[in-house]
């Protein structure tokens, strides 16, 4: 039987602090490897994983809660995005960089979820999505007896 | 990039010569900037600012916009990582045809509005015809 802890000593982990620490000096944040090059055309989110639930986090600046659309089905989470540009005449643009239209993105959860309790909200241009694990998915201790 | 249909966010490019009171990196906004007859209009993304934590600055002709943006989540592990959070900084050249003591701003849901009103003289006139 192999038996590996998860955290600690886990290697990859490991490589990819390191590499993290080490690259941390010059390499900006949001260029991370190899995410950002490879889903151009969509929102970028950061997902993490606590115990209980798991936490998905995308930056809205704009966005009211009336142009969005998040839904969940099995393990995938949709949110769907609509951005309206300020759609004015009689005006020239000099610059136009802030992204407009409607973006999907799908994102595949690691653990099921209890559909009926996900939590959304909209801060300061930011949305977090909380999405508490199903009850079968949560990590469980178990208490050991020892037969004196 | 405008054109690319992306939400992403750019690293800053232009030097950063003010005093930092905090290390890190910076990310440059995204803008639009648009030429209105008797104003410009900047939008700048800046999200996850709060009011409080946003400087607008004109000196020289230089417009200079800070946002900071606490960190969110230090203690997590992710799961996937495709952004990173810290402040926004970014620097204009502003022409002299801006009337530099009425720029106003006002910052909703992480959209900050630059008014620059242009100053009288560079305002269109339309100029009357005599027959």
């Amino acid at each position: 039987m192999v038996l590996r802890s998860w955290r600690p000593t886990n290697p990859l982990t490991q490589l990819r602090r390191e590499m993290d620490r080490l690259l941390s000096g010059w390499v900006p944040d949001g260029l991370e490897w190899p995410w950002s090059g490879m889903l151009r055309s969509q929102p970028a989110v950061n997902v993490w994983e606590t115990p209980e639930s798991i936490h998905v986090e995308l930056e809205v600046p704009g966005l009211k809660s009336d142009q969005l659309d998040i839904s969940v089905v099995g393990n995938q989470l949709s949110i769907k995005i609509e951005r309206s540009g300020p759609a004015e005449e009689n005006v020239t643009y000099h610059r136009r960089e802030r992204p407009v239209g409607s973006f999907l993105r799908v994102v595949q959860l690691p653990a099921e979820v209890d559909a009926n309790r996900v939590e959304a909200e909209l801060q300061h241009g930011v949305l977090t999505i909380k999405l508490p694990k199903a009850e079968a998915a949560k990590p469980r201790k178990i208490q050991v007896t020892s037969a004196s | 990039m405008a054109n690319e249909n992306t939400i992403s966010k750019t690293p800053a490019q232009e030097s950063t010569q003010a005093e930092h009171t905090r290390a890190g990196f910076y990310y440059r906004p995204n803008v639009d900037i648009i030429e209105h007859p008797d104003e410009l209009v900047l939008l700048a993304d800046v999200p996850g600012a709060r009011p409080d934590g946003i400087e607008v600055n004109f000196e020289d002709g230089t417009l200079t916009l800070h946002a900071k943006v606490a960190p969110r989540h230090e203690e997590v592990e992710f799961l996937v990582r495709e952004y990173g959070v810290g402040d926004f900084w970014r620097t204009f050249r502003v022409a002299e045809t801006v009337d530099a003591g009425k720029i106003s701003a006002e910052y909703a849901d992480g959209v900050l509005a630059l008014h620059l009103p242009k100053a009288e003289a560079a305002k269109p006139r339309k100029i009357a015809i005599q027959a």
